[in-house]
């Protein structure tokens, strides 16, 4: 088990005028290698939640075990859960702050108190994962385009090696390409390496391409939590949060309401041009 | 939450003292503290409680808050209560240890300046609790602008403390990402001795200067782009104007800087 | 064509608000010794026109030209060769800088670095007073401003506490409140969820609808451009392609190969095409597609 939450409530300001619950009681267990996708209208409570996998905020209530280790005992070592579960912020380009690409990236490894042979081979590693080349890595990050510097933020953290890697909104700002680009990566690195990856999104396409769970946060609390199919099953109450289903779910699902004999289970363009194609050439 | 907090120590809320033109009480709060220097006698401080009292209770504001600047110089106080105490000359010996010695004198000026010093307080606090930010920076640049001919630049001045309300609280919650970001990579702002924390700080103060720098950039050209061109010709659209009831403040201070003159010099 | 008459004849083509002609944007870094290290060429050789009262998107990857384009029409920059006219007016001419800046507004991407004022009305009131208007009429275009974009009740608020989708309106506001014939957005809904970026493009319809302001809008998302007038793709500083949304989305290789998207709708009919299905690209919307799709599937 990779995270495991147990009745966990985050209050903000406790005890104070300005009080605010952002999370409500919260029950997840997310499995080793699971590709998990979050999703909820701003203020629902992801921002809150993510923090909470490696330890950045703790809870106000309830239990926290992360990668078999508790949140709560004072002897847990925060810095090594932090390492264990890598967390990528919304756009963090803006925390780059080194010299040069290559330091940059070293800076977590470093902290981690690493071999200078092993930082290098780390940073090495985490750089050509991202597709940055070798001849860059003398460069200052800030000479990169916006797509490269969020490319170059990303190995900083997959140079610590997480067994988890948390995204918040990654591709945000990006043009097409550069999204493609980076949720490309994403994917590989989730499949050759078998990181846990749990990803944040405002984008349903995206997100119905990549996760094989989607967890929905309203509210502070989880709204639903199933495969893709079975949650964007519920278009009217993911329209209540202020959500929505792919674009090509709700073509299918006009398609069925007119009689007609499509699958339920599409969730991407190519699947559903193919089963459309089938459906028309059966007919023929 | 950071976006929650407000720069200085504006309680909001609706009395006669907060509606009051803010050049009213920009001016009067100087002439208050000129007239605390003014007395020297016990029987001028009594009417000063008397006065402060009555503004405190008109202006709605709890007395909890007026005390709560009070506890940042509470040590200021405290040393300038034992200087007067320990150095004062004087003929009446109450006490004395070799060279060391404390004088009826020495008491009832250590009294006066203590007195003074928290009136003072209290009377600033006054106008910061009562005066929003914004309302103090347009009192400002309205009172300096008289002054633009001898060099001073009153609308550049508050401008920049216009974008600063503005921005103070886009920063603070800047620095708390930043911080959290690097924490994520293993960075530790706690512990170390003090060369370590100062190295420490390089990867949060270096991405909060780009950042900074970029906001004032595109914040420039934001304003470019609404044909901001400085001062010149610049009109207001919210006109600070003299009503009947500043005339009435006013009046009421004059009473009270004539009583404690002529407190004085009776 | 000389110079003058090129003014001249775009001064009696008024129903133009934007005219450029042969617009060239160059740049160059230097290396430490001064001398020029890299030339960049952001605008190549570029033509447009745009007429009044037209809501016309463009669209281009990162690094194609296309916000160096909308900071010449505001006059943030000048072209190094060619002629761009914001209402016949030049915009190399200083004289016209500050007309043009109040006919042609912009709006920019980060809703929190374009907000300058503390309060709400305050902010809304900062295109006007530079412009030098009467206080009395300033609090009449502020209210009215803020009406346009539906955002009143916030007239007293500090913009620290509203959403993005509520602080990018709040700039449009603050254009609005010039005045202007023309907005030009720069990438106004990239930092913004779903739903301030519907607030957004709503408000920005609407204004073009019933107050006939021209929008000139810059995006990466190819949802906000299915219901422009006319769309512009940009690529290595020239405009490769122009048109309605249907002739545009339809040619979906030649976007894939510009590195841009395709609505969701058009793709599908494209992978469709792709597995021999008799279908148009030309659908943009879901009615559209599953009005299609059920005709195909009463022709046996």
């Amino acid at each position: 088990m990779a995270i495991k939450f147990k009745e966990v409530s985050h209050v903000y300001s406790q005890g104070t005028p300005f009080e605010k619950t952002a999370l409500k009681n919260i029950n997840i267990h997310i499995e080793k290698g699971q590709f998990v996708g979050l999703i909820g209208h701003t203020g629902s409570g992801k921002s809150t939640l993510i923090q909470h996998f490696n330890g950045l905020l703790k809870p106000t209530s309830g239990e926290i075990t992360i990668l078999g280790r508790n949140i709560n005992d004072p002897n847990t070592s925060l810095r090594e859960i932090r390492q264990k579960v890598g967390l990528v912020f919304q756009y963090p380009e803006h925390q780059l702050f080194e010299m040069t690409i290559f330091k940059d990236v070293a800076f977590g490894p470093e902290n981690m108190g690493l071999s200078k042979d092993e930082v290098e081979h780390r940073v090495r590693e985490a750089l050509s994962m991202v597709g940055i080349k070798e001849e860059m890595y003398g460069k200052s990050p800030f000479e990169l385009s916006g797509g490269q510097k969020r490319r170059v933020a990303i190995a900083g953290v997959l140079a610590m090696k997480p067994e988890v890697l948390v995204l918040d909104e990654p591709t945000a700002g990006l043009d097409p390409k550069g999204r493609d680009e980076i949720l490309g990566q994403i994917q590989m690195l989730h499949e050759s390496l078998g990181i846990t990856v749990i990803l944040v999104s405002h984008s349903m396409e995206d997100i119905a391409k990549l996760v094989d769970r989607i967890i929905v946060m309203h509210r502070g609390s989880v709204a639903l939590d199933g495969t893709p199919v079975s949650v964007f099953e519920h278009v009217e109450q993911l329209e209540r949060m202020g959500l929505a289903a792919p674009q090509i779910m709700y073509i299918m699902k006009a398609l069925r309401d007119k009689g007609l004999d499509v699958p339920t289970d599409i969730l991407t363009v190519e699947e559903g041009a193919k089963a459309l194609a089938a459906l028309l050439k059966k007919q023929k | 939450m950071l976006r929650d907090i407000t720069i200085g120590q504006y309680y909001p809320t609706d009395s006669w003292i907060h509606r009051l033109d803010p050049r009213v009480k920009i001016v009067s709060t100087f002439v208050f503290i000129i007239a605390l220097f003014i007395a020297n006698r016990y029987i001028g401080y009594a009417l000063t409680f008397l006065f402060l009292a009555c503004i405190i209770a008109i202006s709605k504001v709890p007395v909890k808050f007026m005390l709560k600047g009070l506890k940042a110089i509470f040590v200021i106080i405290l040393i300038t209560v034992a200087l007067n105490i320990f150095m004062t000359p004087g003929e009446m010996i109450l006490w004395q240890y070799k060279s060391l010695r404390i004088t009826g004198e020495g008491l009832y000026l250590a009294g006066l300046m203590a007195i003074r010093l928290i009136f003072l307080i209290i009377g600033s606090s006054i106008l910061t609790l009562t005066t929003s930010p914004i309302q103090l920076t347009d009192g400002i640049e309205s009172l300096l602008n008289p002054y633009k001919k001898i060099g001073i630049p009153a609308h550049e001045i508050a401008m920049m403390m216009t974008i600063a309300l503005r921005f103070i609280p886009i920063l603070l919650e800047e620095t708390d990402k930043i911080m959290k970001a690097q924490m994520a990579r293993g960075a530790d702002f706690e512990t170390g001795g003090i060369v370590k924390r100062a190295k420490s700080l390089i990867p949060l103060l270096v991405p909060l200067f780009i950042s900074a720098f970029r906001r004032a950039d595109e914040l420039a050209m934001a304003m470019e782009a609404r044909c901001y061109r400085g001062g010149e010709n610049r009109t207001r659209m919210k006109q600070l104007v003299i009503e009947k009831q500043d005339y009435v403040a006013i009046g009421i201070m004059i009473v009270f800087t004539a009583a404690m003159i002529i407190i004085r010099f009776i | 064509m000389s110079y003058e008459a090129f003014i001249t004849k775009a001064g009696e083509h008024m129903e133009h608000i934007v005219t450029g002609k042969g617009l060239v944007y160059e740049y160059f870094t230097q290396n430490e010794k001064g001398e020029i290290e890299n030339r960049f060429r952001a605008l190549d050789d570029l033509n447009i026109e745009i007429e009044k009262g037209q809501f016309v998107v463009i669209l281009g990857h990162n690094g194609s030209g296309k916000s160096t384009l909308a900071k010449h029409m505001n006059a943030i920059l000048h072209p190094t060769g060619g002629t761009l006219l914001i209402k016949g007016m030049d915009t190399k001419d200083e004289r016209n800088l500050w007309h043009i800046r109040q006919n042609a507004g912009m709006v920019f991407q980060n809703p929190d670095n374009q907000i300058i004022a503390a309060i709400v009305e305050e902010d809304v009131a900062f295109g006007p007073e530079n412009l030098g208007v009467k206080p009395e009429k300033i609090r009449k275009r502020v209210n009215e401003a803020l009406a346009a974009v539906q955002m009143t009740e916030y007239m007293t608020h500090s913009p620290n506490l509203l959403s993005g989708g509520q602080k990018q309106r709040i700039a449009i506001a603050g254009v609005m409140a010039m005045r202007p014939e023309c907005i030009i957005l720069d990438e106004p809904t990239a930092m913004l969820d779903p739903v301030g970026r519907k607030e957004v493009m709503e408000t920005i319809h609407r204004l073009n609808k019933e107050e006939n302001i021209t929008i000139i809008h810059i995006t990466h998302y190819m949802e906000e451009a299915i219901h422009a007038d006319r769309v512009v793709v940009m690529d290595h500083g020239k405009i490769v392609m122009d048109g309605t949304p249907r002739e545009i989305f339809s040619q979906v290789e030649t976007l894939k190969n510009l590195g841009l998207d395709v609505p969701q709708v058009t793709e599908l009919a494209y992978y469709m095409q792709k597995q021999g299905i008799d279908i148009s690209t030309e659908i943009l919307t879901i009615e559209e597609m599953v009005d299609a799709i059920w005709q195909l599937s009463l022709k046996k």
